[in-house]
């Protein structure tokens, strides 16, 4: 059975135009799954239907069985704790340090009082650190996070979702505003987590190329529509014209570099 | 195209600074101010407070009686500032926009925080003299309800600045409403808060002279005291003692700020 299941998501923000439209995919354990399309195609939008940062207006999405969108406020909270998210901005509270960054990823599991005041267990910080070790940061785990680069920030931003032990990572536009150095690292670890740790990872990505070296499936959208859906090796010159429209008839994509799967 | 805006704002500069004499030599004329005596007059001052207005050594016979007077004031002055801000800072987190619960709360916190700060310190002070009559009590509200207007409405844009990104962060693995606004919102406000908190302190020691005067207590009644009995030299060594102390507590707020920030 599938883990995440995506049918009929429609989303209004005005009366007007869509901004998803009759969007349904369906997503297995441990996928790498990229999604691209202009500014504006619903990429976000659709990336927090999936943990309900954003409700849509019809539809429904299951999620490891679950369906979300009719769950109370505190059931919706636990399908949370399976859910990690990244952003582009990293969303962290800078004045912390990295590890009480990354121990934020155990709130989900917390009662009121133990968050409230950060009570962690041992084996809560033994795991961050070990977390933190893995991504490369035991050098910086007690710096405060404005002190970091930005890659090291979506770093951080990984520990953070990874900690809460999630079914699915999202991650929304996770390498806009890194350099190239900084994006390999990111995007290696994010290939690692779902290839060794068997979690399903979604981008959002404005790269092409690096959608097509890294992902076992792209899914492209344009005007809140799905209009591919595959592997990278079936993404040809012409489709992506079509997910991007006119704007690309100049544009040079190499097609040469695809994940092998 | 480009040359039109820079027109333009030229023009809307040389506007603004037209607007500015109208209104300068349109309110001298409505109110039949002569320039030159205003300024002649300054020099007429300077020389009465130099030969009048400056304490002497009989004056400091007095210190025994103003220095608790200077110590009550300071201190009224504190606790008014802290237990406002505590009252503050609930109301700010009810009437911001990213941590607000919802719209009615909002809308209540900021309409006591503006009737709070709207109503000018002396009005506050005459309407509380009514209450209790000449004593500490009158200018301990006094002050306390005027900070309280003014620190809710700097603690709102506080928490407004520091944004929802990591809000967002929270809230998408599953943590609830205090968990965000303990472990986000907080650490990440609290050091400007602080700073407001200071701020608002050296203000008060400040206003808190002016409240004595009218309610007739603290440091502010002696100098009252000795102005109208034409003790000048007296009352110069107060108005010198309020300096120093505002001075001192200046100095230790912006050290403390230094810390902090």
């Amino acid at each position: 059975m599938a883990l995440l299941e995506l049918k009929n998501i429609t989303k209004y923000y005005n009366q007007v135009i869509p901004a998803l439209d009759n969007v349904s995919f369906s997503v297995d354990v441990g996928e790498f799954v990229s999604i691209i399309g202009p500014s504006g195609a619903g990429k976000s939008t659709l990336l927090r239907c999936i943990n309900r940062m954003v409700e849509a207006n019809s539809g429904e999405i299951s999620v490891d069985g679950v369906i979300s969108s009719s769950l109370t406020k505190k059931k919706l909270r636990t399908l949370r704790t399976k859910i990690g998210m990244i952003f582009q901005h990293y969303n962290l509270v800078d004045r912390l340090t990295v590890i009480e960054n990354v121990l934020h990823g155990r709130l989900g599991y917390k009662s009121t009082l133990a968050g409230v005041l950060g009570r962690y267990s041992q084996e809560e910080k033994k795991q961050a650190l070990r977390i933190i070790r893995i991504l490369g940061l035991e050098e910086q785990v007690y710096k405060r996070c404005d002190q970091l680069s930005g890659g090291q920030k979506q770093r951080v931003g990984i520990a953070r979702a990874l900690i809460q032990n999630p079914k699915i990572i999202l991650c929304d536009e996770p390498i806009a505003s890194l350099d190239p150095n900084a994006s390999k690292i990111i995007m290696d670890h994010l290939r690692d987590i779902s290839t060794e740790m068997g979690i399903t990872v979604i981008v959002n990505l404005h790269q092409v190329e690096i959608a097509l070296k890294y992902s076992d499936r792209i899914i492209g959208v344009n005007k809140g529509k799905v209009v591919f859906d595959g592997s990278p090796l079936e993404l040809t010159a012409g489709q992506i014209q079509t997910i991007y429209g006119s704007e690309s008839e100049d544009l040079i994509f190499d097609l040469g570099q695809r994940h092998a799967g | 195209m480009r040359d039109d805006i820079f027109t333009k704002r030229r023009n809307d500069n040389l506007g603004f600074f037209a607007l500015l004499i109208v209104l300068t030599i349109g309110s001298i004329i409505i109110t039949k101010y002569d320039v030159m005596k205003g300024f002649s007059s300054i020099s007429k001052a300077l020389i009465w407070g130099g030969s009048n207005f400056y304490p002497d050594a009989e004056s400091l016979r007095i210190l025994p009686q103003i220095l608790p007077k200077l110590q009550e004031t300071v201190l009224m002055s504190i606790a008014a500032t802290t237990v406002a801000a505590v009252f503050a800072l609930f109301l700010s987190l009810a009437g911001s926009r990213t941590t607000r619960i919802n719209r009615i709360f909002s809308v209540i916190s900021r309409g006591i925080a503006s009737l709070f700060r709207n109503i000018p310190l002396v009005a506050w002070a005459m309407v509380l003299m009514l209450a209790f009559s000449q004593s500490p009590l009158t200018g301990y509200f006094a002050l306390f309800f005027a900070s309280l207007g003014f620190l809710t409405r700097a603690f709102m844009e506080t928490i407004d600045e520091v944004g929802n990104n990591s809000i967002e962060a929270l809230q998408a693995t599953g943590a609830g409403y205090f968990h965000i606004i303990f472990q986000a919102v907080l650490p990440a406000s609290m050091p400007q808060m602080i700073s407001w908190l200071l701020y608002m302190i050296e203000t008060n020691i400040r206003d808190a002279t002016l409240v004595g005067v009218l309610t007739g207590t603290g440091i502010g009644f002696s100098f009252d005291l000795y102005y109208k009995r034409f003790d000048y030299h007296a009352a110069s060594l107060v108005v010198i003692f309020i300096v120093i102390t505002v001075m001192l507590i200046e100095f230790v707020s912006n050290n403390i700020r230094r810390v902090i920030l």
